[in-house]
């Protein structure tokens, strides 16, 4: 260590610093830990807390980016509640998370489960293989699976087809375009979740599957009284991140029909929250409603936080 | 392979098994490595071909020769070598700062007591859970106040350091740092940040590269944000080229393919290199950032 502190060592050994120095140095370092936080609360001030106090402020008014703006008082709020379009893009938000995350997350387990057996040859290819959706983008992902979705020359419905079936046109409809999107989302993020589940299951004791397969239990009872139980607080953690994943969906319903423009088709079959407050806000530039569509995505947050809070709870309680 | 002699029969048949994995296993990750794969592999077949190839039936699963000249017609409709650039910038910079700023902060979490730790960490931790998509128009605001829109540095200066980021260098370095060597230095007269630039940090560097490269991969791969803040062509990130690409004149999927699998390959031969690393940062916890 003596090495690698030498300067201030050398320092000391010159001689005295003035009392003014040390007084110096001594405030410098009191104040050194503010210091070393402050990059973050800056930035979250700015950029984070503000602008979104500034959301509520904002909701108030009919605003128009080039400058004119009036005072509305609640009346963003009447129109966002008598507004079929926000109640529609609620529930295809609803729709697509449900649709992405419950087959999505019993993937990751099953994944997990046989990805921790010991025995696993090549388990480090394995496991780089199925975060490699992770590392492509949302924007290239989109582009390719709307390919392999297209109605007419798409991948699967060319094996629809081959199967003697009708082909499905994805795009057009609400449920076609809502297994569409959820299948690009839950493409992506099914490996990044069987590798949070893998790390969770190493931590469990290979004694514990050993004494229940001399007793008897088949991998079903393993997987169902040992792996689920250990799992238990990783699974409530990726139920939260996906649900406030899921309120962010924007890009997959932008991208995925390029001739349905921000409303993701002509009935808005696919339009999410965040693409329909993007479309007001920045696709008809009425910032005010935009924002009140802002407040109302707070709200979600906020609700969801609150079950998940209960839920943890729940859990804590229940432990042994 | 030197199995211990056991006493009954079924204990035998249930270390074999142990031992070798039943084929259909190695058959269901072969599958799983099939879907993960795919879509990519996919993607450079249409890039290497024809845009024609999207349309064919049965489809074409062999790359062409084709891939220079499609690459060549990508880099005339959108200056798609600087959003190359204007990418590799951002991600760089996030990436840098996150690893530095977060390792900064996180060590005085860990480390260091001063009046209001507790509640200032709590803080840190309670942002996590807001989504800052929700506020974009008040962030749209701020930055044409700054007289930031449409410059990099609206898409830079706001990741720089995250709150996930300083929750999880502050994990890792007060497991890694332990006091007696922190009193130790303080007795040979090192200032704090002395402590933090030549004791701390290099201890946890690799923590600190994995939140680096998560950083840089988030950052590459933005959307929402960069889309909406950067306006003119010259500015486009790689994402955002993807996005113009497949609006231009008649709407080209094969094109669109192309720019995807430009902007994607990039992050390929990092993921060739870094992979390793990232599942590892992954599974000691690195969640979302």
């Amino acid at each position: 260590m003596t090495t690698v502190l030498r300067p201030a060592t050398a320092a000391k050994a010159t001689g005295q610093p003035t009392r003014q120095r040390r007084i110096q140095l001594g405030v410098r370092e009191r104040l050194a830990p503010y210091a070393y936080i402050a990059p973050f609360f800056l930035l979250f001030f700015i950029f984070g807390l503000f602008p979104l106090l500034f959301t509520f402020y904002v909701a108030l008014f009919d605003w128009d980016p080039i400058g004119e703006r009036h005072y509305v008082g609640l009346a963003n709020f009447s129109e966002l509640v008598d507004d079929p379009r926000f109640w529609g893009a609620l529930r295809n938000t609803f729709s697509i998370w449900l649709l992405s995350t419950v087959p999505q997350l019993l993937l990751a387990l099953g994944m997990a489960h046989v990805l921790n057996h010991v025995r696993l040859r090549a388990a480090t290819l394995f496991r780089m293989s199925v975060l490699v959706p992770y590392v492509t983008s949302v924007a290239a992902t989109t582009i390719v699976f709307a390919q392999l979705f297209d109605r007419d020359y798409g991948m699967l419905n060319w094996f629809i087809g081959l199967l003697g079936f009708e082909h499905i046109d994805f795009t057009a409809s609400v449920w076609g375009s809502h297994i569409m999107i959820a299948t690009m989302v839950a493409w992506r993020w099914t490996g990044y979740n069987t590798l949070l589940y893998l790390a969770s299951l190493q931590s469990v004791p290979r004694d514990l599957y050993e004494a229940a397969a001399v007793d008897g239990a088949n991998g079903w009872k393993q997987f169902r009284h040992i792996t689920i139980p250990a799992l238990r607080p990783i699974i409530v953690f990726t139920v939260i991140t996906s649900t406030i994943g899921g309120l962010q969906i924007f890009t997959e319903p932008l991208l995925a029909n390029p001739v349905g423009g921000l409303t993701c088709g002509a009935a808005r079959q696919c339009q999410t929250l965040t693409l329909f407050l993007y479309e007001q806000g920045f696709g008809r530039f009425s910032f005010g409603y935009g924002a009140a569509v802002g407040v109302a995505l707070f709200v979600i947050v906020v609700i969801v936080a609150a079950i998940n809070y209960l839920l943890v709870t729940r859990i804590r309680s229940e432990r042994p | 392979m030197n199995p211990t002699p056991s006493t009954t029969g079924r204990a035998t048949r249930g270390r074999r098994s142990v031992n070798r994995l039943p084929f259909w296993v190695y058959a269901l990750l072969g599958v799983m490595v099939f879907v993960s794969v795919f879509p990519l592999y996919w993607m450079f077949v249409v890039s290497t071909t024809d845009s024609a190839t999207a349309f064919s039936l049965p489809p074409r699963v062999v790359p062409g020769g084709n891939f220079l000249r499609l690459a060549g017609l990508v880099f005339d409709i959108v200056p798609f070598v600087q959003a190359l650039l204007n990418s590799l910038i951002i991600a760089t910079v996030i990436g840098v700062g996150q690893a530095g700023l977060c390792a900064l902060a996180g060590f005085a979490f860990a480390k260091l007591s001063f009046p209001g730790r507790n509640t200032l960490f709590l803080i840190v931790v309670l942002t996590m859970t807001v989504p800052a998509q929700l506020a974009v128009i008040p962030q749209y605001l701020i930055m044409s106040k700054l007289g930031w829109v449409d410059t990099l540095q609206a898409v830079i200066v706001p990741g720089l350091v995250t709150a996930f980021g300083i929750f999880w260098m502050r994990q890792h370095i007060s497991s890694t740092i332990d006091d007696e060597l922190m009193h130790a230095a303080r007795v040979d007269g090192a200032t704090t940040w002395q402590i933090f630039w030549r004791i701390a940090f290099p201890l946890v560097r690799p923590a600190a590269l994995v939140l680096g490269l998560f950083g840089f991969v988030n950052a590459w791969n933005d959307f929402l944000w960069p889309f909406i803040v950067l306006k003119s062509p010259e500015r486009y990130t790689v994402q955002i080229a993807i996005k113009a690409l497949q609006n231009s004149r008649d709407i080209d999927l094969g094109l669109a393919m192309s720019g995807s699998f430009l902007a994607t390959l990039p992050l390929l031969v990092l993921f060739v290199f870094v992979g390793r690393r990232l599942v590892q940062g992954i599974m000691e916890g690195a969640f979302k950032g």
